[in-house]
């Protein structure tokens, strides 16, 4: 992805700059690019994380993705761990609240050709990009981007999910917080099954 | 702490194979040693009595020693203490499993019964460190599957524990008991079901707060038939479905069992059908609160109040996931004996805790949620005299959302609770005086844990910083062991905590002090800190250095987000060779700067781990 390509290359320039001081003491500089060095500094910079295990070192990267050519997001700053909840107690008082018929906290989520399957909480995740790498990072594989006309296709591996009405569907289709309230399960399905559903 | 690889073995040898009647066989022994008239084992007399009498009246004695620093310090005294010592330890407590090799604890103590071992620093809880760090039991279970034949307890906190663990674990001590899990994760309902097919012993299977895959196993059917031995199953963590007719059948063939703690994928009609079956169940854990279909039968529904009266031995009550408050009468028969509740997954107001919180005057812990507002904490205050613990918990944990708590429920409780010994209170807003007020209540606080969710926020009614309340707290509290703290902290906190928190063992700060200062306050005075956990706080290397003549004495340091550099960090892993000095980083991110972002070090007889992961330096 270009904004990460960006970014790398920025830090080694930094890393090769020759400077007179100490380690640290070039601080203030250092918060002009509050977004990439994300859970170091606790100005208003920092941007959003997810809470979920799962996905943790995923979603760093994924967040500079959301926000590092933005000014501060105006909505509330969440840091990592912070407040020191576990995310088991935080995820049991969120479904508790949001208890409705079939809508997915944790799905379970199915890989052609896996021997078991897994499950994912998707009320942690905030969106697509998040979602896919979580899903590319817990089975090692990769989803690839999507795109209204062609769905995944040239990935080799497609996402696909079953909902309320027993559908199987692609994701990405329909809004986020349609999708959430939506999805019973996911199933990743091999590239080249996804090329029939790209093409509807 | 002995360096010593464990002592060549005496003549005493034989006797490590046999099964459990040792204390028979050596009392045969004492009783020989009383008639010739040796004392308790006085060194002097070594020379004319055989060193196996010695050992033997040793033996008798030590046994009776139970707790673990008296043990230590026996095993000081004299190599012939050392080593009767470590035959005559049954039960083994490991703080870091990374401070020994499994091999290690299991040529010195050969006689174990029990392992108690932890994994992961506490921050891990709160996705502060990547997956796959480490805190593998695989090692610890192998090694012990040869050394301890006879095990029967394994206890776990934060460690990674497989399938194939728990396989291991149920195929290689026939007698094993109990197993405990807490915070643990890496197995599934599969591991379960291999294990509880196997340990035919079993009597207790608790799993608090573990994270449990759900393999689609129908692990309770895997209980073998006939009565079971089971006193306590404890599986409110596992979020996945259960056969409740295979779960009916256990329990009601299950005649011992005193804990019970269901997940909410059992409902409250289901509860019934097993409370009537288990009325002599001490530890109750409800699993969800409300029906498993919308209640439209009014009258078919079962006269729950009833099931709960008849459990008359019930002192601890907890679960009431997805609440219905409605249902909330049927508690009232047990309350007058209740010295335990948690509600911290109930989301009730303070009308509907007060009915039930009015009846129950012999409560001790309290667990529940900030939803109770202060008023509820005050209904709290008017009647738990006897309350000794108390947590009140978020329901909306952000850091700028409502705050239903604040000082006023902190005072109230102060005032009402005098005997409160350990609080753990996460609120939005706080003032100085309420903390001081706690402080000078509660005198016999051992832990105080004071949440401040808005980071670096001072007191809501002067707008100073919070230091002269847990300073309060340090003075006043004489018995303090643990300590957290919040809100806008300068070094001045740092510097009452060095002062006065002489008993400190466990410290947790988060984005709090000004400068080095505060960490030096905190290392150079608090001679006991064994558990100190930072995070984001401007402590640098200098800070660091100053605490190097106490690491050794410490379990473990969290340093993250903070101010070290990895220069700073390598000089303390140069000048102390038994400390592993790991800098983590985030499992993508590479270190573009000198800035270390997590330091955990700890004491440790082995080096550096071998397991260590890409994203961990040992340096």
């Amino acid at each position: 992805m270009e904004r990460r390509v960006n970014y790398k290359n920025d830090v080694n320039l930094k890393a090769t700059e020759l400077r007179l001081g100490l380690p640290g003491s070039d601080e203030p500089e250092r918060q002009v690019t509050p977004s990439i060095r994300n859970n170091k500094r606790t100005s208003s910079e920092i941007s959003e994380k997810s809470r979920s295990k799962s996905s943790s070192g995923v979603t760093e990267v994924g967040n500079d993705d959301h926000h590092d050519s933005t000014a501060p997001p105006a909505k509330a700053q969440v840091i990592v761990g912070w407040p020191p909840i576990r995310s088991y107690r935080k995820s049991c008082l969120q479904t508790n609240e949001n208890e409705v018929e079939g809508a997915g906290m944790y799905v379970k989520v199915s890989v052609d050709g896996a021997p078991y399957l897994r499950k994912i909480d998707l009320k942690v995740h905030r969106s697509y990009p998040e979602l896919l790498e979580a899903l590319e990072n817990m089975f090692k594989l990769t989803i690839g981007a999507y795109s209204e006309r062609e769905g995944y296709n040239g990935s080799d591996y497609a996402p696909t999910y079953e909902d309320k009405d027993g559908d199987w569907m692609l994701v990405g289709d329909v809004p986020w917080q349609m999708f959430i309230s939506s999805c019973k399960r996911l199933r990743i399905i091999k590239g080249s099954e996804a090329r029939g559903l790209g093409c509807i | 702490m002995r360096h010593n690889e464990a002592e060549q073995m005496s003549e005493d040898d034989g006797r490590q194979q046999s099964p459990p009647s040792d204390l028979e066989f050596t009392s045969n022994k004492a009783r020989n040693c009383i008639a010739t008239g040796s004392g308790s084992g006085h060194p002097e007399l070594q020379s004319q009595y055989p060193d196996q009498v010695l050992e033997n009246v040793l033996e008798n004695v030590l046994h009776f020693l139970i707790s673990r620093q008296d043990r230590n310090a026996a095993s000081l005294v004299c190599k012939a203490w050392y080593r009767v010592e470590a035959l005559t330890r049954s039960e083994l407590f490991i703080g870091n499993c990374y401070s020994v090799a499994p091999g290690r604890a299991t040529a010195r103590f050969t006689r174990v019964r029990a392992l108690h071992l932890k994994g992961k620093p506490r921050f891990a809880d709160f996705n502060l460190m990547p997956l796959n760090w480490g805190a593998h039991f695989n090692p610890w279970v192998l090694a012990m599957a040869k050394a301890y034949p006879w095990l029967e307890k394994v206890y776990l906190k934060r460690m990674f524990v497989t399938d194939y663990d728990l396989g291991t674990l149920a195929e290689s001590f026939s007698g094993f008991k109990e197993l405990v899990l807490v915070c643990c994760d890496g197995f599934g309902t599969s591991g379960l079901s291999i294990f509880v097919t196997k340990c035919r012993q079993l009597r207790v299977l608790d799993l608090i707060e573990s994270e449990v895959t759900d393999d689609e196993t129908d692990w309770i059917s895997s209980f073998p038939d006939g009565e079971s031995h089971l006193e306590s199953l404890i599986f409110d963590c596992v979020e996945c479905p259960i056969n409740f007719d295979a779960l009916e059948r256990l329990v009601a063939r299950s005649p011992s069992l005193k804990k019970l703690r269901l997940n909410r994928y059992v409902s409250i009609g289901q509860l019934y059908r097993l409370l009537t079956r288990a009325p002599q169940l001490t530890h109750l854990g409800t699993g969800s609160f409300s029906p498993s279909e919308v209640a439209g039968q009014a009258d078919q529904e079962p006269d729950y109040a009833t099931a709960f009266a008849a459990c008359r031995s019930l002192v601890c009550l907890s679960g009431f996931r997805e609440i219905i408050p409605d249902y909330l009468h049927a508690i009232y028969p047990v309350c007058a004996n209740l010295t335990s509740l948690n509600f911290s997954y109930a989301n009730i107001t303070a009308e509907q805790l007060k009915p039930i919180i009015s009846n129950c005057p012999k409560l001790q812990v309290f667990w529940v949620l900030d939803s109770i507002c202060d008023e509820g904490l005050q209904a709290v205050a008017a009647t738990c005299k006897e309350l000794r613990e108390l947590r009140v918990f978020p329901v909306d944990a952000r850091e700028d959302s409502d705050g239903p708590v604040s000082e006023v429920g902190l005072q109230a409780i102060s005032e009402g609770c005098r005997k409160l010994q350990s609080i753990l209170y996460f609120c939005q807003r706080m003032t100085n005086a309420a903390v001081v007020a706690m402080s000078e209540n509660c005198p016999d606080l051992v832990v105080f844990r004071l949440c401040i969710m808005g980071r670096h926020r001072p007191d809501s009614v002067t707008g100073e910083p919070m230091d002269d309340g847990f300073g309060a707290i340090v003075m006043n509290c004489k018995k303090l062991t643990r300590l957290a703290v919040s809100g806008l902290l300068t070094d001045k906190a740092f510097d009452y905590i060095g002062k006065y928190g002489k008993l400190v063992r466990t410290l947790s700060v988060a984005f709090a002090g000004n400068s080095d200062m505060g960490l030096k306050y905190v290392l150079e005075g608090c001679p006991q800190l064994q558990k100190l956990e930072i995070r984001d706080s401007p402590f640098g290397d200098a800070a660091l250095r100053s605490g190097l003549h106490h690491y050794y004495n410490m379990r473990f340091l969290w340093m993250s987000s903070c101010k070290l550099t990895h220069q700073g960090c390598r000089e303390i892993a140069r000048a102390m060779p038994r400390l592993v000095v790991e800098v983590i980083r985030s499992a993508d991110e590479e270190e573009m700067d000198d800035l270390v972002q997590t330091l955990y070090m700890y004491r440790s007889l082995e080096g550096p781990r071998l397991d260590a992961p890409k994203f961990v330096t040992i340096l």
